[in-house]
């Protein structure tokens, strides 16, 4: 276990490495950084001095040593837009979208894990059939276009919920259930399989012989084995997670970091894009191998291997 | 090859057994599985679409009539705005350019489909390639392969999407690129899976002790174990594709305006949402309808050619 986790550690480290490289190629890539601060009144020899205090008249990858140092230090630059450090500019944002993504996934736990579990139980009938047309619509659904159609439905026609902003409880409702829809419908599946899986095991079987309750055998039994599948499906959501926020977010203008990526490419500020895609980076790295740690403390069989 | 939508009654403890088998609407169910019609007249319609768009659309998708801005669809009376009527020509109404809402659809169906077989191709001709080679030779190959799907898998994409396009602009050719740089990862790391179980058989070993040279060991032997996976993961990854190209478009980095694409149609709606809703509605609908439909094939190719890959 600790050598997994220590491989694991190790490669992250890795993607890392790639990761601040690519995004230091494309931060050179967008521009000269001077251009920023270029006004009528700059002469040659400030222009020459910025090149200096940036290191600019260094080779690139003195350059992205330095860069890099800062990285480490969380020091990104400075935000184009606020004129405050990029990390503080994202940090303040992070807050809304982990409120938002706990809303969501609630929501699709809430909605998934039951109906799975309901729908292997009524395994062929048509409940089942309304529940798994449920989960292949739910993954065809655009994020993007649920959002408006739950903002024309709840907002403009029947005028129950806001239509986006964050201010009371009832601005989190929309925004978590298109967030959440994806993963409802994706846990829904995990789960349905997970339990028919189960279902067929010889212990369910013996549990069932010696005369256990049927409430006991699907709850003490199988439910309790099979939860463990939708668990790492919490991996697979974080990576929807990043592209539903972006897009959850300018739908309802939600303050959170999605809408703070889009508008910082829409205002070229490259440091605040820096920062969020390192701390994503490094954020969804990090929780896929919490849940993998977690994945194996719960099932042993895969401390084994 | 056994489809799996036999139910197994004995999976079931008796009393949790509520099968009712002959049901008419499970056995519909059942022969629709089966036999997906409706998502592979669809699937057709988009590609008719596709392929005939300057023919088939009733207007031309980039220039509207003055006249006739912010029509509603026939079913309605009238706009709520404007007051306009419908009319027949504009069966699911026009937006406030005076575009006809079913010929942008019906172009935007060509765009959607040009990049997702242009991305489809070359992403699973690379990945799979890169798998193979991976896969056969092992070492640092295989190394190098593996941290670059992990940087592809590690990464958050969209934000890498938004990131290139503040360096690049959107262009047609950085969103295909961006979707065939995100895309090969998933042929690659299966491919290579499967090449080192095929390395593994009798007949690859006789092969190599025959002296075969490892280009026709890999050609010969191992690619064709490997067509039908990268089929099934294409055929699974198209809706997927679809739906990201669609979702980049309506956060303004996908396809560049005015081409009509589905996904900015969606985005140009919402600041209409509150009088002229069938801007957003219905290329919302095609989107949806075609990504379930090519969702529900992938699944159906994915039982008929590798039932194996089923956890995809």
């Amino acid at each position: 276990m600790r050598k997994l986790i220590l491989r694991r550690l190790l490669a992250g480290a890795v993607v890392l490495l790639l990761a601040s490289i690519l995004v230091f190629a494309l931060s050179r890539m967008s521009g000269d950084p001077r251009h920023l601060f270029l006004s009528e009144y700059t002469t040659k020899e400030q222009w020459d001095a910025w090149g200096r205090q940036f290191g600019l008249d260094r080779p690139y990858h003195e350059q992205y040593l330095t860069w890099m140092s800062g990285v480490l230090r969380f020091d990104f630059g400075i935000s184009v837009k606020e004129s405050i450090s990029a990390t503080t500019v994202v940090m303040r944002k992070i807050p809304p979208t982990l409120q938002l993504a706990a809303g969501a996934y609630i929501f699709a736990i809430a909605i998934g894990i039951p109906l799975g579990v309901f729908s292997s139980l009524q395994r062929g009938t048509y409940l089942d059939l309304v529940a798994r047309g449920f989960a292949l619509l739910g993954q065809a659904m655009p994020g993007f276009w649920l959002g408006v159609m739950l903002i024309l439905l709840f907002a403009v026609r029947w005028r129950v919920l806001p239509a986006g902003g964050r201010d009371d409880w009832t601005s989190l409702i929309l925004p978590s259930i298109t967030l959440g829809w994806f993963a409802a419908a994706a846990l829904l599946r995990l789960t349905r399989s997970a339990m028919l899986e189960t279902l067929d095991t010889e212990f369910v079987k013996l549990a069932r012989a010696k005369g256990a309750s049927r409430t006991a055998v699907i709850w003490k039994h199988a439910f309790r084995n099979a939860v463990i599948v939708p668990l790492t499906f919490a991996g697979v959501f974080l990576t929807a997670l990043f592209t539903g926020a972006v897009v959850t977010e300018t739908v309802f203008g939600w303050p959170g970091l999605g809408r703070l990526a889009l508008q910082s490419v829409f205002g070229t500020d490259f440091p605040v894009i820096s920062a969020i895609v390192m701390f994503a980076t490094a954020g969804y790295l990090l929780m896929n191998l919490m849940v993998d740690v977690l994945y194996g403390v719960l099932d042993p069989r895969i401390r084994m291997n | 090859m056994a489809i799996d939508t036999e139910i197994k009654p004995s999976a079931i403890p008796s009393g949790m057994d509520s099968t009712r088998r002959n049901n008419a609407l499970i056995l519909s169910w059942h022969i629709f599985r089966r036999y997906p019609i409706l998502p592979a007249i669809v699937v057709l319609l988009l590609i008719i679409s596709a392929a005939f768009a300057p023919w088939i659309a009733p207007h031309t998708p980039l220039t509207g009539k003055l006249q006739d801005q912010d029509r509603p669809p026939i079913w309605e009376a009238e706009s709520p705005i404007s007051g306009k009527e419908p009319k027949w020509t504009y069966p699911l109404g026009t937006d406030p350019l005076g575009r006809d809402i079913l010929s942008r659809i019906i172009w935007g169906a060509r765009y959607s489909m040009l990049i997702a077989s242009i991305v489809l191709a070359v992403g699973a001709l690379g990945g799979t390639v890169l798998g193979l080679i991976a896969g056969y030779f092992g070492a640092i190959a295989d190394e190098v392969l593996m941290r670059m799907v992990d940087l592809t898998l590690g990464v958050p994409f969209i934000l890498v999407a938004l990131a290139t396009v503040v360096v690049f602009g959107s262009s047609m050719t950085l969103i295909i690129s961006l979707l065939i740089l995100f895309s090969w990862s998933g042929f690659a790391r299966q491919v290579r899976a499967e090449t080192l179980r095929l390395k593994a058989t009798d007949y690859v070993s006789l092969a190599i002790v025959a002296g075969a040279s490892p280009y026709r060991i890999i050609s010969r032997h191992i690619l064709p174990g490997v067509v039908n996976t990268v089929l099934v993961i294409a055929s699974l990854n198209v809706g997927q594709l679809i739906l990201t190209e669609a979702t980049l478009s309506f956060l303004g980095v996908g396809i560049p305006k005015p081409r009509p694409a589905w996904g900015s149609m969606v985005a140009d709606g919402r600041d209409y949402i509150g009088t002229s809703y069938w801007m957003s509605l219905f290329p919302g609908l095609a989107i949806f309808l075609v990504v379930f439909a090519m969702n529900f094939l992938g699944d159906w190719i994915r039982d008929r050619l590798d039932p194996r890959l089923r956890q995809l």
